[in-house]
This record gives C-alpha cells, structure tokens and sequence, in this order.
C-alpha cells in the first residue's frame, strides 16, 4: 500500500509543468543519441559494404573447440558455437559459485573462531588472495602450477581412479545399467523423507521431542537406493581413460576430462570471489546482536545448534546482498578465461567467432545480451530468496 | 529549480556539442597520414623476422619494412611509423575503426576477408604455408602420423580453419587448445600441453627460436596451405590502396632491374628507361598516386629492394633461416613467383 502511495506521489511530483518539460526533452534526446548511433553506424556499413545481419549464425563455423559440453565441431553452426561457449561460462561459472559459497562460508566463520591459529589463517586467506589481481591469480595457475604437473607418460594415478597431467584431469566415466531401478529407490526415500519429516513435525508440537531427521534422510537415501539397486540388477561399470600411444607421443583418450584451462580459471575464481563472500559471512554474523548469541546460549544451545538455529538465519539478510553482486562478479569474471584459452562465451564467441565472421556489433550485441540476461537472473532469483528470509514484519 | 533548469540545458548542449564531433569528414587516408606526420601501421605481437621489437622498442621484420617503404613514399621518411602491435583476433576491427592506416601483420589473403570485411588486400609479400613442429621425443616424421594430438593454435588465424580441414580430410583424430596470444600458444606446446604447435612454416621458423630448447623440435615436412601474407588497408580509398600496392611493387621491380639501396645513387647516371622511369628521373609515377616523384627512390634507398628486404630480416643468414632460392618467394625470373606488373 505504501509503495503505491509512493509512486502516485513521486508521477504527480514528475507531472508538474516545470519538471515535465525537462524530462520530455530528456528523453528526446536519449531517442536521437540512440537513433544517431543506430543509423550511422547503418549509413557507414553500407558505404564499405560492411554486411551485416544475424544469418551468419547459420553458416558452418569451421574452427574446432577443444572442451564442449554438447557435440561441436567446425560443421556445426556459429549459433552452435555460441551454444558451446555459453555452456561452457555457465559450466566454470557454477561451480565457481558453488565452491566459492562453501569455501567463503567456512573461512568466514573460521576467521570468527576463538581458535587463534584458525582465525590468522583465515585472515590470512583473505587478505592475500583479495588483494591480488583476478588475471594474475588465474595465470598463476596455470602457468606455475598446472604447467608443472608431470607429462602424459609419467601422469600422477591416484587410486586407478583420478589421472593428473599437463594436459589435464580425467576422471573414469559412470556407465550405469538399469539406472531405472535406482532412480525409483530415489523417489521412493524421498517420499519417505517427507514422511519422516512431517512425523517429526508433528512429534516436536505434539510430544516436544525431536528426530535426528538429516540422519534419517540419509539413511532413507542409501538404504532405498541400494535395495532398488540390488532388486532390479543394476550395475555400475567405471569407463576409465585409456593411454594411447601413437609413435612417441602418448595420450590418455576416453573417461571425463578436466582440462587444465577449465581447472585453472575455476581455481582462481572460486578462491578469489570466496574472499569477497568470507567477508560478507563475517560481516553477516558480526551484525548479529551479542544478545542473540548469549540468549541461545542461556537456552542451552551449543556452539553449533547457535549457529546453526539463531545466528546464521539472522545472518542471511545481511550476508545475501552483498553476496549476489559477488555471484555476478563471478560470472563476469569468467569472461577473463581468454586470456589462457579456456573457450567461455567471450572467447569463443566474441573472440574466435568475431574475428573469423567480422561480425562485430552483431556478436558483441549478442554477447552483452548474454551476459547481461544471465546476471538478472541471478540477481531476480536471489532477489527473491532474499525476500522470502527477510524479517516478516507484523 | 532554476538552476537545475540550466544545468539541464548545459550538459544538453554537451552531450550534442559531442555528437556532432564525432561527425568528421571522410577524408583520404593520405591526406590524414600526412596531416598525422605519422604513418600508424598494425603488426604483430612479435614474430622474428616479421615483426618484433627489441629490446630498445626498435621493430624490425618483412612486415615493418612494408611500413617503413609506405612512409618512405609518402614521407620520403622510412622512420615516420608509430607501430601498433595487435593480436590476429583484433587485427581486421582495429584497421576497420580507423585507429590504423595499414596492417602488415603475416596476415593470409583469402576470399572472405577481401570481400566480406571491407578490406583491401594490397598484394603478397611473403607466400608461406601451414607447416607443424612436433617435439623430436615424438619420433613422428610425418603430418600424417599424427593421430589422437592436441595441437596448439593462434584464435582467428587462417591457420585454425585449415588445422580442421587438414585433420578431417585426413581422418585424423585431433583437439585444438585456442590462445588469442601466438606466444601463449608456443609456450603452452613448450610446456608440453600441447604435443603439436601449427602455424605458417615461417612463423614456426620464428617462434622456435623463442623455445626453451630450439634443437629438441622439428618441423615436419608437409605444407598443408596456401598463405600468401601481405598488408591490408581498408576498402574505401582507392588511392591508399594504390600506394600500399605500388609501394610493394617497386621493391620487387628494383631487384627485377639490379637496383638496391647501395648502388641506386649510381644507378641516376644509367640509360636504362625502366629504370630512370623507377627513379623518377623519367615521366612521372608519383604524380597519379599523388607523391613526390622521387617516392620510389626513396623506398628503394631507405628501404631496400625486395632481395635486401628479404635476406636482412629472414634470410638463409638469420636466426630464422629461410633459404630463399628454391621457394616462391624469388622473382619470376628466377623460379619463383614474386611478379610486378610494370612500373610505368
């Protein structure tokens, strides 16, 4: 109600004749800025015979990319590639994400801990790896440390089942037969763990007593899956990557494959954005009133059940904000993977595809679109979790 | 209110005073060059022998020379270029802009670029082809034994397309690893993340002289392309173009005619009408391109014919040492194909 108050006000103060005017002339302008750039650009391509248009998009890309989440090679299409390199940004951005969010939660809180050695090292953490320059940190993965992991032939294997190298990580790939029944033994312990959650529910409001519901669910989750497993004959056959050699160069072919530009940029990104969020948790948590900590103590609440229960809810409003610009940050900076080759959406789109089609305006038009709908996105959805945590005030 | 009225209308008149400046006039290149004192000319980020500053910022390379004879002609002064080194994949959209009069940046003359971005390719000064270096370790003496590679590769090339064209008319399993740097690519093979670096045949000359340990690599025989490299200028000005071509052309037509910058003043006192004609000393070839008489003499002195151009920067006598007898970058007269249309 009082938003819309707010707006009413704010036209009826933006309709007065003195203000209008202004603005009408405003926007003109903003219209001319736009329709002068639009057309001479158009006048300028036409007089070099500049053509331009997105049917490009359609015609064969003729460059191969070396790490593709979706089938890609120089037949498939521009528009293909720029499939490919989206993927890819939002593949190295993801798990950025994830891994910076875990990373940055624990040093956070590990930077608040009473434990001396914890805390400095934490500090530590921060105040290097947020000080430094985002290009450098990713280059110096990858050419100090990843460029000095051992060649094909002499690979570091751990355990028969992850294969480090120069040109890589490679994982044994899962091939599963009869998935199905495991996929039901999943739906099943889910139900089960709503039940179990809603029993739970209702013998803390009925009887004050409470279940060790996480434990359950677990449970539930390996108990159901491996019974439907063993029931319905599924099995998991490990598809590992194999040495070949073809005169004197050997390579590892098949499996899942980490390559080293991919391992390096998600590297530095989660290290440097989980700094940011470090900071953020810690700010969150400091915000907390004291009062807070010592009512849930004098309740009889553990270090973690404080934590958990009373501090970190309370926490969120503070530490989402902030955070989501870090989430975004993220994402842009991924578009930095050029500078080692990693083939991102700025690498392979607005760099290889660009110079190969001279398409400028059309694919950094294209690009800036990407980007900039993708960090709305993010920035809408956490918007709205921050919205639904926030303080319900009455 | 008032005042917020004026500040209004005051950056208003900013922001057209800005677009409308941003509105000039189109005129010729030279006319700009000139006015500039200043030839700007795009290379590249360093290749011996074609571009590449030293460690004083001095460039040298067939490609700086390239610029240096258009300055001489325009300037009658070699020395006026201001070099701009750019990646392969910005190269085509920083000529486009403006921001340089010229690209002479090992760049291969194909049918898409000539006709499709609005350029000028003004003629070929170095024909080189696709080649691969492979560490001697792999004991592969054939491009048609590599199977199952990863090979490093510049982004935006030529050389990028024709890799793919190569290994699937072959039927040869590769991955290509993409840098946008030409020397990111060489020290990723270097540091063995790649078993295979492509590139033209004279840029592997080059850049393995930049390797950690030049003698443990080996080119491999084939030539799997056509690149016949030269400079680029943009495509609306005919007369720019013009004197980017004839520029090239009267190096090759000088040593065609025994003329080079040592003997050219001796060279005044000749009967030869070819080569009084080439002097200036007879009719008059700048006049049509709009330069001085004496522009091609003063190519030829400060520059050099194109053998000197040749064996100065990647001749069988520097690091990069590619014999010229025997390759098509000989004149016509010799067996090869170096060729220019009469100087007349």
């Amino acid at each position: 109600m009082l938003r819309i108050e707010e707006i009413k006000n704010s036209v009826k103060k933006n309709l007065r004749l003195g203000n209008l005017i202004p603005q009408l002339l405003l926007l003109f302008t903003f219209v001319f800025i736009i329709y002068y750039f639009t057309s001479n650009a158009q006048t300028n391509m036409a007089s070099r015979n500049i053509s331009s248009g997105f049917d490009f998009l359609k015609t064969n890309s003729g460059f191969d990319v070396q790490f593709s989440l979706i089938d890609y090679d120089g037949s498939y299409s521009f528009g293909r590639a720029y499939l490919v390199g989206l993927l890819n940004t939002l593949l190295v951005s993801s798990f950025g994400i994830v891994f910076a969010t875990i990373l940055g939660f624990l040093v956070g809180v590990a930077r608040l801990s009473n434990n001396f050695l914890l805390s400095k090292l934490s500090q530590l953490y921060v105040e290097i790896l947020r000080n430094l320059p985002l290009i450098l940190q990713i280059f110096f993965w990858y050419f100090v440390v990843l460029r000095n992991l051992p060649s094909t032939e002499n690979s570091f294997i751990f355990l028969d089942f992850l294969i480090v190298n120069v040109q890589g990580a490679y994982f044994p790939k899962f091939i599963f037969t009869n998935f199905n029944a495991i996929f039901y033994g999943l739906v099943c312990a889910i139900l089960a763990i709503f039940l179990a959650r809603y029993y739970s529910k209702k013998l803390i409001y009925e009887r004050g007593k409470s279940l060790p519901v996480f434990k359950i669910s677990i449970l539930c989750l390996i108990l159901f899956t491996t019974i439907f497993a063993l029931i319905g004959n599924t099995d998991l056959q490990l598809k590992r990557a194999e040495l070949i050699q073809n005169f004197g160069i050997f390579n590892y072919v098949g499996g899942v494959k980490l390559v080293p530009e991919f391992l390096a940029l998600l590297f530095a990104l989660s290290l440097y954005t989980s700094t940011f969020i470090a900071e953020n948790v810690r700010a969150g948590i400091l915000s907390v009133g004291k009062g807070q900590k010592e009512a849930s103590k004098s309740l009889g609440f553990n270090n973690s059940q404080s934590l958990k229960l009373i501090i970190i809810p309370q926490a969120l409003r503070v530490i989402i904000p902030p955070t989501t610009n870090q989430y975004l940050n993220l994402l842009k900076n991924s578009s930095l993977a050029a500078g080692i080759g990693y083939p991102d959406l700025a690498s392979v789109f607005a760099g290889t595809a660009l110079s190969q089609t001279g398409k400028a305006i059309e694919i950094i038009f294209i690009v800036m679109l990407t980007y900039l709908s993708i960090s709305l996105i993010i920035s809408a959805f956490l918007n709205w979790y921050n919205h639904k945590i926030a303080f319900v005030e009455k | 209110m008032k005042t917020n009225i004026l500040k209004f209308f005051g950056s208003l008149a900013l922001l057209f005073a800005f677009v409308i400046s941003s509105v000039t006039a189109n005129a010729g290149t030279k006319d700009d060059v000139t006015k500039k004192g200043s030839l700007n000319c795009g290379v590249s980020q360093g290749v011996p022998g074609f571009s590449n500053a030293d460690a004083s910022g001095k460039w040298t390379g067939i490609d700086v020379d390239m610029c240096r004879a258009v300055a001489a002609a325009v300037f009658g002064d070699a020395n006026k270029v201001k070099y701009q080194p750019l990646s392969a994949k910005d190269r085509f959209e920083v000529l486009k802009s403006g921001q340089i009069d010229m690209l002479a940046r090992n760049t291969t003359w194909t049918l898409s670029r000539d006709a499709g971005l609005a350029l000028e390719f003004v003629g070929t000064n170095f024909y080189d082809g696709q080649g691969f270096i492979v560490r001697k370790a792999a004991k592969i003496n054939s491009a048609k034994k590599l199977n199952n590679v990863k090979v490093c590769v510049e982004t935006g090339t030529t050389t990028e397309l024709n890799l793919r064209d190569y290994f699937k008319a072959n039927n040869l399993k590769y991955e290509a690893v993409a840098f946008t740097k030409a020397d990111e690519a060489v020290a990723a093979y270097d540091a063995g993340r790649c078993d295979v670096y492509t590139t033209d045949k004279s840029g592997l000359a080059a850049q393995r002289t930049k390797m950690k340990n030049p003698a443990e690599h080996t080119v491999l025989p084939e030539t799997i392309s056509k690149e016949p490299l030269g400079p680029v200028v943009r495509g609306d000005d005919q007369n720019w173009k013009d004197i980017a071509s004839w520029s090239l052309y009267v190096m090759i037509e000088a040593e065609e005619l025994g003329v080079s910058s040592k003997n050219i003043d001796s060279m005044k006192s000749t009967d030869n009408p070819n080569i009084k004609r080439l002097l200036g000393l007879e009719g008059d070839t700048g006049k049509s391109l709009g330069l001085a008489p004496e522009w091609a003499y003063n190519i030829i002195k400060q520059v050099g014919n194109y053998g000197e151009v040749y064996e100065k920067n990647v001749g069988a006598n520097t690091p990069i040492g590619l014999a010229r007898s025997g390759s098509p970058n000989q004149l016509w007269t010799k067996g090869g194909i170096l060729y220019a249309p009469p100087v007349r």
